[in-house]
């Protein structure tokens, strides 16, 4: 893939985009471009995913040993719900949505986002339901302690925050639905010349894919946390058995957009690994068109699987087998990639720059997590998983060493590109050996403690879980706390240090046109398209 | 529009520079928010709030509306930006699409799942047995204890199809019609058969909107359904009346269309506002089809 050379200095033109950013503040609040916006994003991620992370070091705390230590067990399962509801909506989306604003337009040669207000709008709600989530800890009854599912009939005691969480749900669910739609529409209508779909680089495709799951599931959701918001207030009986209603009804609504959900917060990470592997392999991407067909594949079969979430709850025997053998089906596109990412690098001129040993770190940590999810996929093996530290330890591993190694190895890679400074190699893979050790540390001996009986979502625990436990706190607290020096990295990278080239990796401008741009780009780049061969 | 370029030049793609409305609708947006979950909460100042916030939020749109609307008659937009434009709207609606299935997917699961189960079908004899004895698996239905309803049998009368929603029905079908019809006007540049046919169109929307408010007075008064009997009660109002709702928001955006094509602002190769309004309004009326059959009729 290469561009011709125009590019950055030939429009100096008297062109009417031909201006800088705004000064002070209020440049953040009015912006429409797509880099101060993709900026907005990760900044706004990086605060989330450490006030998530220290809600995450209180869970951990308090289970270093058993007994009641610290926090009362209703604080406890706030701890737990908000933790997930501020890492799944806060930390691992908006950094997508981040990197989506940030290298969609430049990867596909357009001048910017299709609707720039709207993407104005997508980010700038976010903030606002942040606070309202985060404010529902100082209300009466406290925040809400149900569990990132919001499963009725007990998320419907939750006490004044009740209302506050469903309308956070709306807000972010406004936010991404409008992101989705502004995504979609810039790939499908912005592209440069010669820049066909199946020329697009993996990440822009699969963000595409991720747009589609949002668009259809967001609604769902808010559709269901409505229908909670209705039960408790308004009397309706959707979840109420004595109404004629369903519990279970909940579970099927809320799963439907859950698991398009948890493949939103991966399939990002599948483009962002597509894209390293092949720089530091100095290798063409294995199989594009077949990556492309897996992650279609995955994205349709995201659909049909949701009831795999429910064995436990009672299904007919008809509804356990379909769910599980169609869950299996996922593992199929799934090898397809993992055994692609594998042939890029069979062979290749390897380096083993940060962002790479995180990709390596993503391939082989992510599959163990995909691993225990096909264990868990098997509706009577289930009935042993489910709800215990297993299920923890699986979801951990491919959201962390998945979707969040993933965004780190991003951020290292394109680092260079947004601030046009080279971060600190040393401090990078020092940042990665304490990272991949202490997640390691904290979640894999979760898998035993799972297997052998202990529940999740439980401030105390029997003695025998204690060692175990005591592992995985020592390796959540090194890991937190390794994390100050990823942002200390990023600090300092922002601020100066050597300067980075346009192509900032050996040979990359081969993969895609980011590296055909300056580091740091333009503030307004490809005002004229380049045209793709 | 510049017309219709095969390849996207874009130095000619409209990029505004600043968007001063989107933090207006956020503040706007929390507010009311905020004021209505202190209302649900029993605290006074919830309606005020709420006021407030609807308050901003319509000054919000008004202004970013209007912003949209002077770039589009000073010639801003080329073809590419209207695609744009166009994929944008196609996406909201296909969104809205999967709001309303989430509401057909509860109808759906209760009848054919729930309220069964709940009657002792199949596997589940015993539990029938043993928890709501005797309770049969009809529709309409407001569950094992009667929630809501008249008297202590919680008596209630279910909505027929053949009165109002049947009326409503030949509405909504023939608002179709006539929107289609100003369509053929804008295109053959016929003004006057344009703007009699977003007038028909308006006001069978409004009809509609009027006609099912008392439906909805007739149920509350002398039926006994309300929101809050059993499943159907909750099917019911929640679909009907959230695509009322759609209804009321479809006939504001074709009054704004029709005002618009008052002022002369649509020509016959340049009016996606005029299509947005006509796709929102084909999609109102699909999902009333789908609300009449599965609501009303069987």
């Amino acid at each position: 893939m290469s561009a011709s050379a125009a590019t950055h200095d030939d429009h100096h033109d008297d062109h009417h985009d031909d201006h800088g950013p705004a000064k002070g503040f209020m440049r953040w609040v009015y912006t429409t471009n797509h880099k101060d916006i993709g900026t907005l994003y990760m900044i706004t991620s990086l605060i989330m995913f450490m006030i998530g992370g220290a809600m995450a070091l209180v869970i951990r705390l308090e289970l270093f040993e058993p007994g009641m230590q610290y926090v009362d067990p209703g604080f406890f399962n706030q701890m737990t719900t908000l933790h997930a509801l501020i890492m799944v909506f806060g930390a691992v989306m908006p950094a997508f949505a981040g990197m989506a604003n940030w290298m969609i337009p430049i990867m596909i040669g357009a001048p910017d986002m299709a609707l720039p207000r709207l993407n104005n709008w997508s980010f700038w709600l976010l903030p606002f339901g942040f606070v309202m989530l985060a404010s529902t800890l100082f209300m009466e009854g406290g925040a809400p302690a149900a569990g990132w599912t919001l499963y009725p009939p007990l998320v419907l005691q939750t006490g004044d925050s009740f209302p506050f969480t469903i309308f956070t749900i709306h807000i972010l669910g406004i936010s991404s639905i409008m992101a989705a739609i502004n995504i979609i529409t810039t790939v499908l209508n912005m592209r440069a010349p010669g820049m066909t779909m199946m020329k697009l680089p993996l990440f822009v495709w699969t963000w595409v894919i991720t747009a589609f799951l949002l668009i259809a599931v967001m609604p769902v959701f808010a559709g269901a946390v409505t229908m909670l918001l209705t039960d408790k207030y308004f009397g309706t009986s959707f979840f109420n058995a004595a109404g004629g209603g369903d519990p279970v009804l909940y579970q099927h609504l809320f799963w439907f957009f859950g698991h398009p959900e948890v493949y939103i917060l991966i399939l990002p990470s599948f483009g962002i690994i597509s894209q390293i592997i092949p720089t530091f392999a100095r290798k063409p991407l294995f199989g594009y068109s077949s990556m492309v067909y897996a992650t279609a594949s995955i994205g349709l079969l995201s659909f049909v699987v949701w009831a795999h979430h429910q064995y436990t709850v009672g299904m007919p025997i008809a509804g356990e087998l379909y769910f599980t053998y169609a869950t299996m089906l996922i593992a199929v596109p799934t090898g397809v990639k993992v055994f692609n990412w594998i042939s890029t690098m069979w062979r290749g001129s390897m380096t083993f720059e940060t962002p790479m040993l995180f990709a390596i770190a993503f391939v082989m940590l992510f599959t163990m997590g995909g691993f225990t999810g096909l264990m868990m996929s098997i509706s009577p093996a289930d009935l042993q998983y489910h709800d215990t530290y297993f299920i923890v330890a699986h979801f951990h591993y491919v959201l962390v060493p998945g979707s969040v190694f993933a965004l780190m190895a991003g951020t290292y890679y394109w680092l260079p590109k947004w601030t046009g400074y080279m971060y600190d190699e040393r401090l990078g893979k020092l940042h990665f050996w304490l990272t991949t050790i202490s997640v390691n540390v904290t979640f894999f001996p979760q898998h035993f403690l799972g297997l052998a009986g202990m529940p999740r979502r439980i401030p105390d625990y029997a003695v025998q879980f204690a060692e175990f436990n005591a592992w995985s706190s020592v390796g959540a607290f090194v890991f937190g706390f390794s994390q100050l020096l990823f942002i200390y990295i990023i600090i300092k990278a922002v601020r100066g240090g050597q300067k980075a080239t346009d192509e900032v990796w050996e040979g990359a401008s081969e993969h895609g046109l980011e590296w055909q741009l300056p580091s740091p780009p333009p503030y307004h780049s490809w005002i004229t398209a380049p045209f793709v061969k | 529009m510049k017309g219709h370029n095969t390849i996207p030049m874009n130095e000619d793609y409209y990029l505004p520079h600043k968007a001063t409305y989107p933090i207006v609708g956020s503040i706007g947006l929390t507010t009311l928010l905020v004021g209505f979950a202190n209302q649900l909460n029993g605290h006074a100042i919830g309606s005020t709030l709420m006021l407030a916030g609807t308050a901003i939020l319509v000054f919000m749109m008004a202004g970013w509306f209007s912003e949209v609307i002077r770039e589009s008659l000073a010639g801003n937009y080329n073809h590419q930006v209207d695609i744009s434009f166009r994929m944008g709207m196609i996406w909201f609606i296909t969104s809205e699409v999967f709001f309303f299935a989430a509401f057909f997917g509860a109808l759906y699961y209760t009848r054919i799942y729930a309220v069964p189960w709940l009657a002792g079908e199949g596997a589940f004899e015993s539990t029938g047995e043993l928890l709501w004895k005797g309770f049969q698996n009809v529709w309409p239905t407001n569950g094992p204890d009667s929630i809501g309803g008249v008297g202590p049998e919680g008596h209630f009368e279910p909505m027929g199809a053949w009165g109002i929603p049947a009326i409503n029905t030949l509405i909504l079908l023939s608002s179709g019609a006539t929107v289609t019809w100003a369509h053929w006007g804008l295109y053959a540049n016929n003004r006057r058969q344009l703007i009699i046919g977003l007038i028909a169109t308006v006001a069978l929307g409004f009809l509609f909107v009027f006609l099912q408010a008392m439906e909805y007075h007739e149920a509350y008064t002398e039926m006994g359904l309300t929101l809050g009997t059993g499943i159907y009660g909750s099917t019911f109002f929640m679909l009907t009346g959230f695509h009322g709702l759609h209804v009321t928001i479809g006939a504001i955006f074709l009054l704004v269309v029709l005002l618009r094509s008052l002022r002369g602002h649509f020509g016959h190769d340049n009016h996606f506002a005029f299509e947005a309004a006509a796709w929102y309004w084909h999609f109102v009326d699909v999902v009333w089809l789908g609300l009449f059959i599965f609501v009303y009729w069987l």
